[in-house]
């Protein structure tokens, strides 16, 4: 199972700074069915780290980050709950 | 109790009184050549040996082992590249962590760039440095040098450095331990092989910093050559401010059973309350192997500058680890490698003579502060 669930939501968040792009998943996570995956894209440096340390704390699951060829990150999240 | 709050000693701890008085007298006697042979210049000598002799005991070293730098980067910088240029013939391997000082990575930086390797040991979520994994890494043929801190700067957590100097030893390679976070508060763990130290951290004054080389410890400096300081530290020596440096150290030491227990106590209030009466916030760094005096959190969803422009406003001087409040926009190197927020951090870390009063003010001005910060944001 290493192929990549396909995101039920995408979070633009390029540009923003962090905590923006945590604020927004923070507040958008509940908009996607239990066990779905939402996409963050961010390019800010922080985010790389703040989202899994937000899923760990959070008891989400932090599925994986994927570079983007345009620079930044998909960071995808697993809502637990 | 004073206007602001000073909770950032782990930048900077403010001079001790007997440091000043020190200082002041030295400024008047110690000012001549402590190289030359007349009255005045063999006073400066006088002092000179005399607060090396006193820094080398605080320290756990002989004082022939002792040499005098103008600040604790410029300690870790020569000592990690000498030790390294001394040993070029062994091999050009540096095994170093991923929470180190800046001014250890930077060296190695200086070192990879000069055509020799670095290896940065990874760290656990509570910046412990990975004992087996660093293990390995030293008894890699080749290693000319190992680093490790006694405690991380920014979280406090403490590093296993008896552990690392054992296994240092079995295999032959140097330690060069970083002791800027605990000097004069914690005696020096055994087993270094290059010391480095910071005197502004113990209420020593600014400009003087300790580098101890072991005897038996090749080392090398790669700057020009110079006479001073046994070859090591080129450059005329501040002898004011290292008597100064050594009054300090001494008066922190002699105290620091007491007091840093003291300290430990406050800070376990605050690791103990915050995360009561702060929703959503996460304190970092080990819970008991810790320096006594720093203690750092992060609080989600909160722009580390906005937080520590309101505790400014609000009288409380810290410090933080957020990218937003550094130079670089990058964030903290060491939050970043523990895996842990980068964001809303801040590190409190306790001076000498922190009352309970200012803690307890602290806790109880916070709550609101973060609140009100999360608010302007749109946070629910």
């Amino acid at each position: 199972m290493t192929e990549v669930t396909q995101p039920a939501l995408t979070i633009d968040a390029l540009g923003k700074k962090c905590p923006i792009p945590i604020i927004m998943l923070a507040e958008q996570i509940n908009y996607v069915p239990l066990n779905a995956v939402v996409a963050v894209l961010a390019d800010d440096p922080a985010a790389y780290t703040d989202v899994p340390a937000w899923c760990r704390l959070k008891s989400h699951r932090h599925v994986g980050s994927y570079e983007l060829p345009e620079g930044g990150w998909a960071i995808h999240v697993r809502r637990n709950y | 109790m004073s206007l602001v709050a000073y909770f950032d000693a782990a930048s900077s701890e403010p001079l001790h009184p007997q440091a000043r008085e020190a200082l002041l007298a030295a400024i008047d006697v110690g000012w001549a050549d402590p190289a030359r042979l007349y009255g005045q210049a063999r006073r400066a000598h006088l002092l000179l040996e005399q607060a090396r002799t006193e820094v080398a005991e605080a320290l756990g070293a002989r004082p022939d082992e002792v040499s005098f730098t103008s600040s604790g980067t410029q300690a870790v910088h020569l000592g990690v590249l000498g030790t390294l240029h001394g040993r070029r013939r062994v091999g050009r391997h540096l095994v170093t962590t991923a929470v180190e000082h800046s001014s250890v990575l930077h060296a190695g930086g200086v070192h990879e760039r000069d055509g020799g390797t670095v290896e940065t040991v990874g760290v656990g979520l509570t910046g412990r440095v990975d004992l087996d994994r660093f293990t390995e890494a030293v008894a890699r043929p080749g290693t000319a040098l190992a680093c490790l801190q006694t405690a991380n700067h920014e979280v406090g957590t403490l590093q296993p450095v008896a552990e690392a100097a054992a296994a240092c030893r079995a295999n032959g390679v140097p330690l060069l331990v970083d002791a800027a976070q605990t000097a004069g508060r914690m005696p020096v763990p055994p087993g270094w092989s290059v010391l480095a130290a910071s005197a502004h951290k113990w209420g020593g004054p600014a400009g003087v910093g300790v580098l101890a080389v072991r005897k038996g410890t090749r080392f090398r400096s790669f700057l020009p050559e110079d006479e001073r300081e046994r070859r090591r530290v080129p450059g005329f020596e501040n002898v004011p401010g290292i008597v100064a440096a050594a009054a300090a150290l001494r008066a922190m030491a002699a105290e620091a059973s007491q007091e840093q227990a003291r300290l430990a106590e406050l800070v376990g209030r605050i690791r103990e309350t915050v995360p009561k009466i702060v929703p959503d916030v996460e304190v970092i760094g080990d819970p008991d192997e810790r320096a006594p005096h720093i203690v750092t959190f992060s609080c989600l969803y909160v722009d580390g500058e906005a937080l520590l422009t309101e505790l400014d406003k609000a009288g409380f001087a810290v410090s933080s680890g957020s990218s937003c409040t550094a130079s670089t926009l990058r964030p903290s190197h060491v939050l970043e490698a523990m895996g842990v927020l980068t964001h809303g951090n801040v590190r409190i870390s306790l001076p000498r003579g922190a009352s309970a009063a200012e803690v307890d003010r602290f806790l109880a001005v916070l709550p609101e502060l973060v609140r009100r910060i999360r608010q302007d944001a749109g946070v629910a």
